[in-house]
């Protein structure tokens, strides 16, 4: 294993100089880079990249990573953010994952996803850990953009319960996911059910699926990590999107990853000041739930669950 | 008349509410309708001025407007009141969710409704302040694949000067965007500076936009005398960025001449007292955006100067 600082964000004379860490395995081929937080609440974006780190520098140890190919783990570029407790760039709120593929030139986090990018570019695969702008669990799946480059069938080998394909929207153009495919780079975004709280269990799902991933690939030798889940395909826009009517307190029932029933009532919105309940939220198909909102309270007309529609047990 | 645009419940107790003030001339009405929108970002307040004193001039002259015209002072009521940018409790830029999506979440709803609202006007005028960091002069900014539609509006608005810019696509989201996509020619103003008013720039715009209904057959009321902007494009913007940290002082005022390589300011250290940069203009121009908040990070845009003209109005500089 090399750590070795990739580049430093000039923060002097109110910050001290923030670098940003890489952690390289195996040869020297630019093979697979797996990309951690580059938003300030991404703490379990950064703890899936550390626990992956310490897993390979054990493989390597075992003489399991090939010689051949080189493997690149950034386990985050938002310490800037996270040490203050902002999810964006804190001084103008901006997004380094709106910014790619960075203008060297530029502002700020223009500059800073320029650097990012230096590092990532080329790589013949590309790993993001990602997260949802709204609170809430997912199950874990990996999720492809279809720009037109994209091998869907390589989204099979992580593993993983879902392959989600999502249609690209203007603003997703400037997301590290999207650069990655224009630059030749087949890209994955990998999401696990939390973001601001460290979850055990789904960062050890994403951490095998990627190994996984890699010893499909022939970057691990006998990693023995088996085949995974069965994974089932699903276009983004076929999920079932269930709002609210009212706003109130909300009390889920479902929890993500249960089947529902077409009419099962799967939430309660409650009245703030009498707990008397205003809305029973029902299913308005039958399937899995694939996302579930986390909120105390929420507005109407908000986006409270995904559904995954099907009958049986395989979806 | 004071309408509803969309309203949705809030978690406790309140409603979000985005309001227009839809006000019909008793002139002969010749059915044309024009929107003057601002408050998509909270922190931005020099529309909030253009709309009062709008509001107040049509009253006044009810007789002298033909056709309609439709304001929508606070696109962003929570970011407003509460000195914030984007949607509170989101982080969502809200000028970035354009068109709008009914069936995933209630700010994207919400977005679509204040864009079917305004859909089908004659002329939408989008009026936004730079944020915080930057003054800008009074200027209308125009995506180059629009140019055509929007230049005979953008000549009678009395703005400085009109920069046509290459179409990003982070643009794409924008209301601006959309609604040119859709057919609405829309305008979008930059002037001033986040969290403040500059009233001199707020009344150059309404001049601006009185004139600009007198050419749509829209008023016949008073008229101030109106000048021609500087049209430019990207190719004559000069950009200055800071290569180090530190606080910003500036050398020069706003909105003035520079030559080539002059200097612009300084990044300094407080802490040693050392001048860490200083920064040149890289060509000869006027410089039309301005660092206003000190404290800088490397890449912090400082300033912008506009270096060429290749306006057909006469006007040069």
């Amino acid at each position: 294993m090399i750590q070795e600082v990739l580049f430093e964000t000039d923060a002097l004379p109110y910050r001290q100089k923030i670098p940003v860490y890489g952690f390289r395995f195996g040869g020297e081929e630019k093979t697979i880079a797996i990309m951690g937080a580059m938003r300030g609440d991404e703490f379990q974006q950064m703890y899936i990249c550390a626990k992956l780190v310490r897993r390979l520098k054990e493989l390597e140890e075992k003489g399991v990573i090939s010689n051949r190919y080189g493997i690149q783990v950034i386990p985050t570029a938002s310490q800037f953010s996270m040490n203050v407790g902002k999810r964006f760039w804190p001084v103008d709120n901006t997004d380094i994952n709106r910014m790619f593929p960075g203008y060297d030139e530029g502002e700020t986090t223009q500059r800073l996803a320029a650097n990012i990018f230096k590092v990532l570019r080329g790589h013949r695969y590309g790993i993001q850990l990602a997260s949802f702008y709204i609170p809430g669990e997912f199950l874990p799946h990996v999720r492809l953009m279809n720009t037109g480059y994209t091998k869907p069938d390589d989204g099979y080998l992580f593993g993983l319960p879902y392959l989600v394909m999502r249609t690209p929207k203007p603003y997703d153009t400037t997301t590290l996911n999207y650069n990655w495919q224009v630059f030749e780079t087949d890209a994955f975004s990998v999401y696990t059910k939390a973001t601001d709280k460290l979850d055990e269990e789904s960062a050890k799902i994403a951490v095998e699926s990627i190994l996984r991933f890699m010893e499909k690939k022939n970057i691990l030798k006998q990693a023995d990590m088996g085949d995974g889940a069965d994974t089932a395909f699903i276009p983004e826009n076929e999920m079932s999107n269930i709002q609210t009517s009212t706003s109130g307190l909300f009390r889920p029932r479902a929890k993500a990853g249960d089947m529902i029933n077409e009419n099962d009532e799967i939430a309660e919105i409650i009245c703030p000041y009498t707990a008397e309940v205003k809305e029973v939220i029902k299913a308005q198909c039958s399937g899995r739930v694939f996302f579930v909102r986390h909120a105390e309270a929420i507005m109407e007309h908000d986006l409270v669950y995904r559904i995954v529609p099907g009958q049986s047990d395989d979806i | 008349m004071i309408k509803d645009v969309v309203s949705l419940g809030l978690p406790v107790g309140e409603e979000l509410i985005i309001r227009k003030n839809s006000i019909k001339g008793t002139g002969k009405d010749n059915g044309k309708r024009i929107c003057i929108v601002t408050g998509t970002h909270g922190d931005e307040l020099e529309g909030q001025y253009v709309t009062w004193k709008l509001n107040r001039i049509l009253k006044k002259n009810i007789d002298k407007l033909h056709g309609t015209v439709d304001i929508y002072p606070a696109n962003n009521p929570l970011g407003i009141s509460t000195i914030y940018r984007g949607i509170p409790g989101y982080d969502l830029d809200m000028n970035r969710m354009f068109p709008g999506n009914a069936h995933t979440t209630e700010f994207d709803y919400v977005v679509k409704r204040i864009y079917e609202d305004i859909c089908g006007a004659d002329l939408c005028v989008d009026i936004h302040a730079s944020n915080i960091f930057l003054r800008e002069i009074p200027q209308i900014r125009i995506n180059e694949i629009s140019t055509e539609v929007l230049i005979p509006f953008a000549k009678t608005m009395n703005m400085d000067f009109v920069w046509i810019h290459s179409s990003a696509t982070v643009l794409q989201s924008t209301l601006a965007y959309s609604l040119n996509e859709a057919g609405t020619p829309t305008l979008v103003v930059e002037m001033g500076v986040g969290m403040r008013i500059t009233q001199d720039y707020g009344n150059q715009l309404i001049d601006g936009l009185l004139a600009t209904m007198k050419k749509m057959g829209m008023w016949e009321g008073e008229e101030a005398p109106t000048k021609p902007p500087i049209i430019s494009t990207d190719g004559h913007v000069g950009f200055v960025n800071a290569d180090s940290s530190g606080l910003f002082l500036p050398y020069i005022k706003h909105g003035k001449r520079v030559r080539k390589k002059e200097l612009i300011g300084a990044v300094v250290d407080p802490l040693d007292g050392a001048v860490k940069e200083e920064l040149e203009s890289p060509i000869n121009g006027f410089v039309f955006t301005l660092r206003e908040y000190p404290v800088v990070y490397d890449g912090s845009l400082i300033a912008r100067v506009l270096g060429g003209s290749n306006n057909d109005t006469g006007s040069t500089f």
